[in-house]
């Protein structure tokens, strides 16, 4: 239990230590030593010095909003800090269901937002050592590899379907309905086939779209999520409302299975949400896994400004690890701001949902 | 305020996610109408065999009955709604005030529906060609000639993807409940009020709640209620059309792009139907697909456009409380400048040339804070191949078009309700033969006098049940 006392002086703390985690990572992409070329060629032609002008979060406002349109195409390794050079690298791609994918090079970041994440979840829902079923999208993407490793990192194993988001995408710009069933159908046919075989699996990352469609199948087969064996499930995405959470645990789960929501994206880690309690009526706040990443609910017609309490803005992102600096990028997803818990003493954001004025424009696939 | 729950086969659910339907001249908050999310749909659509279950319990012969009663209810009673209650007259001005239709138009919509349901003994005993109505309960019996005759339903409920801005469709799905066929009903989100008001008002008459289910919500809630039901009845622009054209689950409601045709053994005698050209494209405030689009004719297409638009061209918007007003309001942003360009776009072809705005005192679209109006439109077409010859928007706009009787019927499209004023039996035989051509009517009758014994964009029956051969004895040796 933590009194509003503490409270304050944890919010100080995190301020604190938010505000020396930027001076550090900008003095670490700014170098020339140890910067990437993409950024030490793009302060070139700011009207500050990022070395000497940034001290603080707040300083982060100097610099241009970021664009993720600078992620398409290559040379991939414009993004590396020198000082990470010849390192193992992967990419990760966001998108692409025309023309050239977004990128993000990646060396050990994900393994450790996800060791971070798994530092939230309750063990008693997700037991250490556990198998785990990876229901979610596969190919060029972050996702299947960091619920690999997170798996690992619990001393589990991580069982994957194959599953084509930008197929599906395609399908649905089309108009074949049909077919979109049918290959809902097949990534279901792949998570039965695993669950049904033997292989002890008790945790799971999921989507709500394959949540619902699994948890009927099993219902229309005469099981559940709960008979199947799983304990705990984290599931992200905008289609993870606070009616959702609440159909999710109350029809779909059964008291006895764990659904945790997250919020995150290639350019981040994994925000996480708020602690399950009744009285939040199934609200869903999420905080960002400061200071490697931090969430902000900006003005829609100022993003320099953060809104006030409760009130509704546009989530800014900014990311600031040894491998990615952001420092701040308009997500298409907007929100409101919440107060910090003291689990996560720091603004969260609730009610995240599509941008309105882009909402109507997002096809939304399969999962 | 007025809350308006979720109805899971007949049980209120109160949603975390709510949308306020609000006064579309004052923005005032009507009410506030929980929303579904397609995983409610999904779930309980697994469940949709039982609304068909408890309705075979019900004689066809009760739920006829039980029709009347509702219709009575609907017209005259106090009903729930939600969190509160509404009369008949509450009914009219809440549904005018989330439309822009102006109430005395909402009162006649609710009779025609009344009417429907008052009349449904005679509706389904001409749908089904006087098959005895228990066959489609047991699934066969014999009619009185000693045939055997099976229909199997199709799917245990209907779904109803419902519009916003037109009240009138709503008879459409009166005759579902007494063919034993339950309800899963997604409304427009400015129209909640008929399928609430119905659902109740067929309950409190003695449809077991469980067979209805109303799920106001998102877009998604709409497509999930049209993947999972096995039949349903949607409404929606041509695109709409077009993207179900061909599956046979769907029967996709639309523009109707309704015609009156004058023949030419009548045309010099046009001014004797011009109280009918008239009221076949202005009542309603123009808003159905029965009403006309176009009129037809090989000769004095001028002088017809000109009368019709001396007629209709002054009138304007009004208070929705006045007995007579001629305008329905568009309450969507955005949607009556569309169409008003469109119109704009299309009147500088050669050949087009509206002839409404001599009898207009201003512009065709008129611009409020919250809302806009279009006032009446005639047009008049030299040629077929105008771009506005064959349009349909909804308010009273029409197309008077220069044509050859004989190239009539290959130039009209697909049409809703087609008038054929004609005495010509060669003709009326090519008309009868025209497939593009849904309601035909030849003779002096109006494009929005419907009778309701007739089908109306394939008959519902069909839709709802498949006939096929059944067989309990060996049949005659042959």
């Amino acid at each position: 239990m933590t009194d509003n006392s503490n409270l304050d002086e944890m919010i100080k703390q995190n301020q604190e230590a938010l505000d020396a985690h930027t001076r550090e990572s900008v003095q670490w992409h700014f170098n020339p030593e140890t910067g990437s070329p993409y950024w030490l060629e793009k302060a070139k032609d700011f009207d500050f010095n990022p070395l000497t002008d940034v001290n603080c979060f707040e300083d982060l406002n100097k610099f241009p909003l970021f664009e993720d349109d600078e992620l398409r195409g290559g040379p991939v390794d414009r993004w590396i800090p020198k000082a990470l050079l010849g390192k193992p690298t992967y990419v990760f791609e966001t998108g692409g269901t025309t023309g050239i994918p977004k990128s993000r090079v990646v060396i050990d970041d994900f393994r450790i937002d996800y060791e971070n994440f798994s530092d939230t979840l309750p063990d008693e829902s997700f037991p250490k050592g556990s198998n785990w079923l990876m229901l979610g999208p596969s190919g060029p993407r972050r996702l299947r590899l960091a619920v690999e490793h997170m798996a690992q990192y619990r001393g589990g194993i991580s069982f994957c379907v194959d599953l084509d988001p930008r197929w599906v995408v395609k399908l649905i710009k089309k108009g074949k309905i049909d077919e979109v069933k049918e290959y809902s159908a097949h990534v279901i046919d792949q998570a039965m086939a695993i669950l049904g075989a033997g292989h002890e699996i008790k945790c799971m990352f999921t989507t709500p779209k394959l949540l619902e469609a699994l948890a009927m199948r099993l219902m229309d087969e005469g099981s559940s999520i709960e008979e199947a064996g799983i304990k705990g499930i984290f599931c992200g995405g905008t289609e993870f409302t606070q009616q959702w959470y609440r159909f999710a645990r109350e029809e779909l789960l059964g008291e006895n299975v764990y659904i945790t929501p997250t919020y995150g994206n290639t350019l981040m880690g994994l925000a996480c949400g708020r602690p399950f309690d009744p009285a939040d009526d199934y609200k869903i706040t999420y905080y960002a896994p400061q200071p490697r990443a931090v969430i902000r609910v900006v003005d829609f017609d100022d993003h320099t400004k953060v809104v006030g309490y409760g009130e509704t803005g546009r989530v800014k992102l900014f990311t600031m690890t040894k491998e990615l600096f952001i420092p701040g990028f308009l997500e298409r997803d907007e929100g409101e701001r919440e107060v910090p818990h003291a689990k996560y003493p720091w603004d969260g954001v609730s009610g995240v949902r599509p941008f309105h004025e882009i909402a109507q424009s997002t096809t939304v696939g399969v999962y | 305020m007025l809350e308006i729950p979720v109805i899971r086969w007949g049980k209120p659910y109160e949603s975390f996610d709510q949308q306020e339907v609000v006064h579309f001249e004052t923005g005032e908050p009507l009410a506030k109408v929980h929303q579904a999310n397609a995983g409610l749909v999904k779930m309980d659509m697994r469940k949709a065999q039982r609304a068909r279950d408890l309705l075979r319990e019900i004689p066809v012969s009760k739920l006829l009955e039980i029709c009347k009663k509702a219709a009575d209810l609907y017209m005259t009673a106090e009903l729930p709604l939600g969190n509160g209650t509404q009369t008949p007259e509450e009914f009219c001005r809440i549904q005018s005030a989330s439309t822009g239709m102006p109430e005395w138009m909402c009162a006649g919509n609710m009779k025609k529906v009344a009417f429907v349901l008052e009349h449904m003994n005679e509706i389904l005993d001409s749908l089904t060609r006087g098959l005895p109505l228990d066959i489609l309960t047991q699934g066969y019996g014999k009619e009185e000639r000693g045939v055997m005759m099976s229909y199997q339903a199709n799917s245990p409920v209907l779904g109803l993807v419902l519009p916003s801005n037109s009240p009138g469709v709503h008879t459409l799905w009166m005759p579902i409940l007494p063919m034993q066929i339950g309800l899963v009903l997604k409304p427009g989100s400015s129209e909640p009020w008929t399928p609430y008001r119905m659902t109740e008002a067929f309950c409190q008459a003695g449809i077991p709640r469980e067979c209805i289910s109303v799920y106001p919500g998102p877009h998604d809630v709409g497509s999930t209620v049209t993947e999972l039901c096995k039949r349903v009845m949607l409404f929606g622009g041509q695109a709409t059309i077009d993207k179900y054209k061909g599956n046979p689950n769907v029967q996709a409601h639309g523009p109707g792009f309704s015609k009156i045709l004058l023949g030419d053994d009548v045309v010099d005698r046009w001014e004797d139907y011009l109280d009918l050209m008239v009221d076949s494209i202005f009542q309603n405030g123009g808003r159905s697909c029965i009403n006309a689009s176009g009129v037809w004719a090989s000769r004095h297409t001028e002088a017809i456009a000109d009368a019709i638009a001396k007629r209709i061209g002054p009138a304007g918007p009004t208070s929705m409380t006045d007995p007579e007003a001629p305008l329905a309001a568009f309450t969507m942003t955005g949607a009556a400048q569309s169409m008003n360009g469109s119109i704009e776009a299309g009147l500088s072809e050669p050949g087009v040339t509206e002839v409404t705005a001599q009898y207009r005192d201003g512009d065709r679209l008129i611009e409020l804070e919250r809302c806009d109006y279009l006032r009446p439109t005639i047009v008049h077409c030299k040629n077929t191949d105008a771009t506005l010859a064959n349009t349909e928007y909804m308010f009273p706009m029409a197309s008077v078009v220069q044509c050859e009787q004989k190239d009539m019927l290959k130039n009209i499209g697909s049409t809703l309700v087609c008038t054929a004023i004609t005495e010509d039996e060669q003709w009326s035989q090519q008309l009868l033969d025209a497939t593009h051509i849904d309601r035909l009517n030849i003779g002096p009758i109006k494009t929005n006098a419907l009778n309701w014994l007739q089908p109306h964009e394939g008959n519902i029956v069909e839709f709802l049940f498949r006939a096929r051969a059944f067989q309990n004895e060996t049949p005659a040796a042959h």
